[in-house]
């Protein structure tokens, strides 16, 4: 099933099937999985544990090669079935952002340094590199926290600077798992807002795989995954909310 | 942006134990790389400093430093008539052991063939050489003592006049230099009661010999020194040392002086490798399995360290891989810290030598060819040792982030 929103395709999947095993010990964690996000969405993807949200999200982050199905970022086919497409570490360095449940900062970098890497990775000097670094973590309203390492940081803190390095390279796709889990309910919704915030002003198409029922409504679509697969729920399918 | 650095700087404490440790362990390799160096330097350098073209010694001995040698006074005299021979010169060469300002003194003692040598060629650092036939000595600043210091040797006290540097003998014991005369006189002197009780038993000797009995005027001169008596053997010499003419045939030279019936002889050259092979092998050999062993060491230490970083910071290399970074960069992390581990240790290593080597009681000599043998060997062993953290790193699935 296929969801379509206005505004250019930022991802898509099609038919999208992983299956770990073979024989008696096979086992399907995700079956014909059809996503449509486009730039400027920000979608949830919902679902009990062991529901193949984990694994939806590493095959379209190009970590987990699906079995079968296709994998497009803007107009790109970039995986069908197990075989890339294009060069995936480049790929996922260019084109997606990632951010986890738990801290995922590189523990031996600063904050500044955290999100400085993934553009210095991409090509770009280190001066220019460390000026955008201190751009974006100002705009996500850490940037007095630049030179403080990693466990000097509070759990939103570390969870913006893990945004601000997802955007670093202008991604097109943005990928979150669980990024609220380890926060309150107020910098949960901060959190939230902010991907709300980043795929307006970056154009990305994001998605996040999220428990927290509370923060729905940032949402300009819900999925829901059950048993390796995707339904979308009619009710919060609707326009991207820009404003 | 150094990864490698940045990491380093996170983790500082290990690493700079980690550094010290390494370098400690490579200072001792080196050292035991300039022991061997010393070793050599020791024992060839009496030899090339005497500059002697031949050493004529007692026959089928190896002396006079490998062995016992003892050859005649009269031996100079003959040895100066053959043709192509410059100079010949008295050598007499022992090692003594004396208490000096309670500690025991151990001198090598070399006699000079005064007055044709004063010790001229001697490094001196102070004073001067050599100035009359009698108790004057230079000695080595090893040996503790300074200009103008009076020492006791037997019955007699010799003024020290000169301080030279780096004269050690080949068993590293600092050198000391008078004339041939006094060397001897050093060498065989005897407590007072034992020439008193030699001249006893020589007069005994005499009231029951006939020839004593004809001749009383010898019976009186055989109250005086063993070294007066002109009718018993002067002390013997340890060799008698040659200089050749320029352009002379050295081997006709040698081949001669060799067919006499008393004497060998051996080239500089062979008197090198007498003490080479001799006395310097062994220690050679063990030194260098000694080096192996603890660069073998130093590998394994350095690749523990190396793989226990790079597990700690599995989670971070599986971030970078996530975020796009290519394995030259993983590799590079880690093969610059071990480089940087194995560099740092080196300088440290030769830092800290250059400081305590000269404390050791042998002498440690820091060859070019050594340290530059050595820090190859680092390099190796460094890349050598990052490679189980490298495969262990390269390893590392991407995806292992969201599993954590």
């Amino acid at each position: 099933m296929a969801v379509e929103m206005a505004g250019e395709p930022a991802i898509e999947t099609r038919d999208l099937t992983k299956v770990y095993g073979s024989g008696n010990t096979e086992v399907v964690a995700m079956r014909d999985a059809n996503v449509l996000v486009r730039k400027g969405e920000v979608v949830a993807l919902l679902g009990p544990s062991g529901s193949g949200k984990s694994t939806f999200l590493t095959a379209v982050g190009l970590i987990n090669p699906p079995t079968s199905g296709q994998i497009l970022i803007g107009d790109q086919l970039v995986m069908d079935g197990p075989q890339a497409q294009v060069n995936l570490r480049t790929f996922r360095r260019t084109q997606i952002g990632y951010v986890f449940q738990k801290s995922n900062l590189i523990t031996f970098l600063n904050a500044r340094e955290n999100v400085q890497i993934a553009m210095e990775l991409d090509g770009m000097p280190s001066r220019d590199a460390r000026h955008r670094a201190l751009e974006l973590l100002g705009e996500l309203g850490v940037a007095d926290r630049a030179e403080h390492g990693v466990s000097m940081l509070s759990g939103g803190q570390q969870q913006r600077v893990a945004v601000a390095r997802a955007l670093a390279n202008s991604p097109s796709v943005l990928l979150a798992d669980e990024p609220t889990a380890a926060l309150d309910s107020r910098l949960g919704r901060q959190v939230m807002e902010l991907f709300r915030r980043v795929a307006r002003d970056h154009g990305a198409g994001v998605i996040v795989v999220t428990h927290d029922q509370r923060t729905l409504d940032v949402f300009d679509a819900v999925y829901e995954m059950e048993d390796g697969r995707i339904h979308a729920q009619p009710a919060d399918i609707g326009p991207p909310k820009n404003s | 942006m150094n990864l490698a650095i940045k990491d380093i700087r996170a983790n500082l404490g290990r690493f700079t134990l980690t550094t010290l440790g390494i370098g400690m362990l490579l200072m001792i390799v080196m050292g035991m790389a300039g022991i061997y160096r010393g070793l050599v330097e020791d024992a060839t350098l009496l030899v090339e400093r005497i500059g002697a073209d031949l050493w004529v010694v007692q026959k089928d001995t190896r002396g006079p430093f490998a062995e016992v040698s003892r050859v005649p006074r009269n031996l100079v005299h003959r040895v100066t008539t053959v043709p192509g021979v410059a100079t010949a010169r008295e050598f007499v060469f022992h090692t003594i052991q004396r208490q000096h300002l309670g500690k025991p003194l151990r001198i090598s003692l070399l006699g000079l063939s005064w007055p044709q040598d004063k010790g001229e060629w001697l490094p001196l650092i102070a004073g001067r050489p050599i100035g009359q036939s009698r108790f004057e000595l230079v000695a080595d600043k090893s040996l503790g003592l300074t200009l103008g210091e009076e020492l006791k040797l037997g019955k007699d006290t010799y003024t020290v006049v000169g301080i030279t540097t780096g004269m050690l003998s080949t068993g590293g014991d600092g050198m000391a230099f008078t004339t041939v005369w006094d060397a001897q006189v050093i060498q065989f002197d005897a407590p007072s009661e034992a020439i008193r009780l030699e001249r006893a038993a020589r007069d005994q000797r005499g009231q029951t010999s006939e020839v004593f009995l004809r001749e009383p005027a010898l019976s009186e001169r055989m109250g005086l020194p063993a070294t007066e008596l002109a009718a018993v053997p002067v002390p013997a010499l340890s060799a008698v040392v040659v200089r050749l003419l320029p352009h002379a045939d050295s081997r006709q030279v040698e081949e001669l002086i060799a067919s006499w019936g008393d004497t060998s002889v051996f080239t500089r050259e062979g008197q090198n490798d007498l003490l080479l092979q001799g006395m310097v092998d062994k220690a050679r050999r063990q030194l260098g399995m000694f080096r192996a062993l603890l660069t073998l060491i130093a590998a394994i230490i350095m690749a523990l360290i190396i793989y226990t970083l790079t597990l700690d910071k599995l989670y971070s290399i599986a971030l970078l891989k996530l975020i796009g970074a290519p394995n030259r960069v993983i590799l590079g992390l880690i093969l610059q810290q071990a480089l940087l581990l194995g560099g740092l240790g080196y300088l440290l290593a030769y830092t800290l030598g250059l400081r305590l080597f000269p404390y050791f009681p042998r002498r440690v000599v820091l060859a070019n060819e050594d340290l530059i043998q050595l820090a190859i060997v680092v390099v190796v062993i460094s890349v050598v040792s990052s490679l189980l953290g490298i495969v262990k790193a390269l390893r590392v699935q991407p995806n292992s982030v969201l599993m954590g």
